[in-house]
């Protein structure tokens, strides 16, 4: 018998509210699964469990506020008898006196689609194939679904949404007044107590760019890279030669971390920033961690974190892309201990055997925690970053 | 597929990636990507529901030649063999 518990996801969450169970009682769940929505001041966040089993009963029910660590259900393994444990607790429900747990009034940026004037008759309902498969799978009126895409076109989430176990409705994707709050947060602890030195090193592209223009040349668009993606495989398999900059700094010592997830910085419109992990950064081939970054970046960006993704990032990567400006100094975030920069790449005069030419250059940044290291070895560091780019092939 | 279908595909995909723009005040001429604030990952994402949505190769070399609305109309409708608007 094991129990499910309000996961922390990160150093300055106290609490979460639990916003709907994904599941049912009797549900066969195993690692990796994702079983509820909780609120916390990142946004909603999908929680994965981490036992197998069979979810006994629920502990804990929507709409309530509990602190990290609180048993949410009680999951059985699957050779274990049902109802053996000892007398039930009876489970935390929402504060009567709250209000009506519905959806808080939204604040994405999002304004409403525009209706299409279509889609108020089944025959004619706009929805995407996979939606519509889904539909047809959990027998799901399509007249009484209002899709949520453009033009009001049906969405898989939407029947996704419709046909999961409960009624609850989720909230919008961001609260953006908490999440600044949290930023502040963190932000404020980070520059109170981690003593950052910045560096920085200009790194010539020519052979990154080129590499990743010929990889690209005869791929349909769903299959291309972005130079980012090689960015971001570079910082961790230099991240798993320098591991002091990979890893924890909690209650007054540094914790390295063997596996390497990287966070992705990732500016979501109307403001504000997640960095939820990759996981296993350095193991993945180019192709893989470009899906993974764009799968990332869509559901992010869509308000849907899983919860593993926000709680264990060991280093953070923060890519302007083809805009934006040269350099970025970030401010780390706690309880990492370095966050690795890059500006957008420009062409500028570069000096090769004696003579000047044009080539694609980008400005590497680092920011790393002086209790953990020290500037020489955040120089090698960051030369191998760099050293690690003028042989894409090798990525 | 003409270059009104074109145009509308491209309104929709847009409003995908950046809801709160008001498509008919962008300015034709101008970079959609400063006017928009699509990043890279965006305007690929742009590039592939173009692809997806209207059977045209888009090679990754004229990825560029989308970066307007003017443009990418002109370049997705001589890829999609629309009539020439009147």
């Amino acid at each position: 018998m094991a129990e499910f518990l309000m996961p922390s996801l990160g150093a300055d969450m106290e609490a979460g509210t639990l916003v709907e169970w994904l599941v049912k009682p009797g549900a066969l769940v195993k690692r990796g699964d994702i079983v509820a929505v909780v609120e916390t001041q990142k946004g909603a966040i999908e929680i994965e469990v981490f036992e197998e089993g069979v979810v006994e009963r629920f502990l804990v029910e929507p709409g309530a506020t509990v602190p990290v660590g609180t048993p949410l259900a009680v999951i059985r393994g699957e050779a274990e008898p049902a109802g053996e444990e000892a007398a039930p607790s009876p489970a935390i429900a929402a504060e009567p006196a709250a209000p009506e747990p519905v959806a808080p009034e939204p604040v994405s940026p999002a304004p409403e689609p525009p209706p299409a004037p279509s889609a108020a008759t089944p025959e004619h309902v706009r929805i995407s194939p996979a939606a519509r498969r889904l539909a047809a799978e959990r027998d799901v009126d399509l007249a009484k679904v209002s899709g949520t895409g453009p033009g009001g076109a049906i969405q898989l989430a939407d029947i996704e949404s419709l046909a999961a176990p409960t009624p609850a409705s989720r909230p919008a994707p961001f609260d953006f007044t908490q999440m600044r709050a949290a930023i502040a947060a963190a932000m404020s602890r980070s520059k109170r107590e981690i003593p950052h030195y910045y560096l920085w090193e200009t790194v010539e592209l020519r052979a990154a760019s080129a590499w990743v223009a010929h990889a690209n040349a005869e791929q349909p668009p769903d299959k291309r890279l972005l130079l980012g993606a090689l960015f971001v495989k570079a910082t961790a398999v230099a991240a798993r030669a320098y591991p002091e900059f990979n890893g924890f700094f909690e209650d007054g010592s540094f914790r390295q971390s063997a596996a390497v997830h990287v966070g992705l910085a990732i500016a979501l419109r109307g403001g504000g920033l997640a960095a939820p992990a990759i996981h296993d950064t350095a193991d993945l081939d180019l192709d893989t961690l470009m899906a993974r970054m764009r799968d990332l970046v869509g559901r992010v960006r869509a308000g849907r974190f899983r919860s593993s993704e926000v709680a264990d990032p060991t280093i953070t990567v923060s890519s302007l892309g083809e805009r934006g400006v040269e350099a970025l100094f970030g401010v780390i975030y706690p309880p990492q201990v370095a966050i690795v920069g890059f500006g957008k790449v420009v062409e500028r005069p570069w000096v090769v055997d004696g003579a000047i030419g044009p080539r694609p250059v980008a400005t590497v940044t680092l920011a790393a925690d002086h209790r953990v290291s020290d500037g020489h070895r955040g120089a090698l560091f960051l030369a191998e970053i760099g050293r690690l780019l003028q042989h894409p092939e090798a990525l | 597929m003409s270059e009104a279908d074109i145009r509308a595909v491209l309104r929709d995909e847009l409003a995908r990636l950046a809801p709160e723009i008001d498509f008919e005040a962008l300015d034709p001429a101008v970079d959609i990507r400063e006017q928009a604030d699509l990043d890279s990952m965006d305007f690929l994402n742009l590039v592939t529901a173009l692809h997806q949505r209207l059977g045209v190769d888009i090679p990754d070399a004229d990825a560029a030649s989308l970066a307007t609305l003017d443009g990418a109309v002109a370049y997705l409708a001589r890829k999609a063999g629309a009539p020439p608007s009147s």
